[in-house]
């Protein structure tokens, strides 16, 4: 067990685990202390000097994030030294900082905004050097806006530390220093997945997802045009707190309405693709357990469903590519299925069929792009929208979303069994193909899914004497099976990878 | 920028590769391993961050933020001469600005940069204390006082003619 450390906060006894920074264990005393570059557990650089504090006996002022606590520490968060330091910081921070705050996407969300109000800014007491930076807007998925950026790094931190990527960094020196890419390339030439967890990170507005909002309006308005939607799972549990609701709030019936309501367009439900991809994976797999070219199928098999995590496997392990199942991603599948299967069912042009997925990440904006996810030119997905960029639309119709009594999807892709929810949550995917592969799985109960597979030799994941169903094994197998745990990633890298979120 | 095609030879990388191999599992390896590289090529460019990059297992971004940010490192390549003009006070005063601008004009680059033959660059610099000769420059080292932007350009003719 950790030693236990008693300071004072504002004349408060406060007593945290050795190794606690001040603002960490200012928290236990009910005190927020202001910051802008800090992200708990990913970025404590102590860079943007907002989070000063007063400490008794020492000289000057002290960055709360990155100083640990110490016995019998006296620490003054709110004294009148402290309030004009960040007064300061924050003033020459917005200086040099493009302030299109109206139209920022960041909007109220904006963390600079917020401190800049909580502090009483007057935005313009300094005339910093206007910024002129280029907008890095060439790929389908990201926007950078140097010109708003403020130098907190948590964009660089996320993307080295967190998802192991190193796209961008810090470059260059003095007043040129800005985050960027090496050689000032765009990010559409390195290496970045489109994971948008930078975006995540950004306390401003100088990262955002491209909005494809207006392409979806002009295909709703033009009349040759067939619209359908199709929403990712993870959309029903995430849309409502763009509408000020709590936080996983189910709304899926609200958002199906909603959808409806923007224009003549059908919804569908990508936990029908989910299941497909269970099933293609799940055979997939199975197939390679039991082939025995694992040169050509080699094992173990990774799921593709991520092209975030395809793009990263490209880039940083070409080799290891055969071990891809080679599935198409559920909004692959959706897009493949609408364009052919339900065009000719309904004797429609798949020119002329408006494809949009809503999707929770912005790598899904790349996929739709990607040369293979086409038939003769046509995109099999045509736009992608992220959750935040459905609420905008749904906000920008005037639809009152809190009120809507909710409504089914539409048939025939509206019934699925739903073990696409679980997709979303690490080692997922994996858990589904291996229940549908093996039906004697604890947890399992007969199949639900609602489809039967026939023909395939079934092996089992279970220890021979444990599996109820007396499933086959192939022992010399079941080392290899063992690695599909945490996406067949070393437990080190595995560790490593953690979702970034804001603190 | 006009810069010179990158002239690298398999036995600059293979003592370069070498050197990497040897320092990356020390600490703070990528500026012993910057200054080397520099060393053996003269500049870093594109390709050399690259080996770099891929030797030592870290993202170009990295190996390019250090690269850009001490000011020892240069990204272009230098010139077989380099031209340095001196920028101090009494120099300025004198009109080494205007010698600068013709040398810039004369060889069609800007000061830090190298002409597409790799025979000329051109850096400014501080005082070299050389104040009473002012305006100064020097061309490898060779000290050329009281210039002006005709006589400074036909200095630079006359290493061309050499040739």
């Amino acid at each position: 067990m950790k030693k236990m450390i008693n300071l004072k906060i504002n004349d408060i006894p406060v007593t945290v685990p050795e190794g606690t920074s001040i603002l960490q264990a200012a928290k236990a005393a009910n005190i927020e202390i202001p910051s802008l570059c800090y992200l708990k557990d990913i970025n404590c650089i102590g860079a943007c000097r907002v989070c000063v504090v007063e400490i008794k006996g020492r000289r000057g002022l002290t960055a709360a994030c990155t100083y640990p606590v110490e016995e019998g520490l006296e620490v003054m968060t709110n004294t009148a030294a402290v309030r004009a330091s960040r007064k300061t910081t924050i003033e020459l921070i917005l200086s040099t900082h493009r302030k299109k705050c109206l139209s920022c996407v960041r909007g109220n969300h904006c963390e600079l905004q917020k401190l800049a109000y909580d502090y009483g800014i007057d935005e313009d007491h300094f005339k910093g050097e206007e910024p002129a930076y280029e907008i890095d807007d060439a790929t389908p998925y990201v926007v950078r806006d140097n010109n708003k950026c403020i130098q907190c790094l948590r964009c660089v931190s996320a993307c080295n530390n967190v998802q192991t990527v190193g796209a961008i960094g810090q470059i260059r020196r003095g007043y040129d220093v800005r985050v960027g890419s090496p050689f000032d390339q765009s990010l559409a030439t390195t290496s970045c997945v489109g994971c948008g967890q930078c975006i995540v990170a950004c306390p401003v507005g100088a990262l955002y997802e491209k909005s494809n909002i207006d392409d979806v309006w002009d295909a709703i308005a033009d009349p040759q045009k067939k619209v359908v939607f199709f929403t990712a799972p993870s959309i029903a549990a995430t849309l409502g707190e763009c509408f000020d609701m709590p936080p996983g709030t189910h709304v899926e019936r609200q958002m199906v309405q909603a959808i409806r309501m923007l224009g003549d367009v059908e919804v569908f439900n990508m936990n029908v693709t989910a299941d497909l991809t269970i099933l293609e994976e799940a055979n997939e797999l199975i197939s390679r357990i039991t082939s025995k070219k694992l040169d050509k199928a080699p094992l173990p098999m990774f799921t593709s469903c991520c092209p975030g995590w395809i793009k990263f496997m490209e880039h940083n392990y070409p080799s290891m590519l055969p071990h891809l199942s080679t599935c198409k991603s559920p909004q692959g599948m959706f897009g493949a299925i609408l364009k052919s299967y339900y065009c000719q069912k309904n004797h429609i042009d798949p020119k002329d069929l408006f494809v949009v997925s809503v999707i929770p990440c912005t790598a899904k904006k790349f996929e739709v792009t990607r040369p293979e996810l086409s038939q003769q030119g046509i995109p099999d997905v045509d736009v992608a929208l992220t959750t935040r960029e459905l609420s905008r639309m749904i906000k920008g119709a005037g639809i009152v979303f809190k009120d809507l009594q909710g409504e089914d999807f539409d048939d025939p892709f509206g019934i699925a069994s739903g073990a696409g929810k679980i997709f979303g949550a690490t080692g997922g995917v994996k858990r589904e193909d291996r229940l549908h592969g093996c039906p004697g799985n604890p947890g399992h109960q007969g199949s639900h899914l609602p489809y039967q597979r026939r023909g395939s030799r079934r092996l089992c994941r279970q220890r021979p004497r444990q599996c109820p169903q007396g499933h086959r094994h192939d022992p010399e197998r079941r080392e290899e099976l063992s690695l599909h745990r945490d996406h067949g990633m070393s437990r080190r890298l595995h560790q490593r990878r953690r979702p970034a979120r804001s603190e | 920028m006009a810069n010179a095609a990158f002239r690298g030879t398999p036995k600059q990388e293979r003592e370069l590769r070498k050197f990497i191999k040897k320092h990356k599992d020390q600490p703070g390896a990528m500026m012993p391993v910057l200054q080397e590289a520099q060393g053996i090529y003269g500049y870093l460019p594109r390709e050399v961050q690259e080996i770099i990059a891929e030797e030592m297992g870290v993202p170009l971004s990295q190996v390019f933020g250090v690269a850009t940010f001490y000011s020892q490192f240069t990204l272009t390549p230098k010139g077989e001469h380099t031209v340095s003009v001196c920028l101090g006070t009494a120099c300025y005063v004198k009109g080494a600005d205007k010698i600068l601008a013709a040398l810039e004009e004369r060889l069609g680059i800007k000061a830090g940069e190298c002409t597409e033959d790799g025979f000329f660059s051109i850096e400014s610099c501080r005082c070299l204390g050389a104040c009473g000769l002012a305006p100064v420059m020097t061309i490898d080292g060779e000290v050329y006082g009281k210039c002006t932007p005709e006589s400074a350009v036909k200095i630079i003719d006359s290493y061309y003619e050499e040739v």
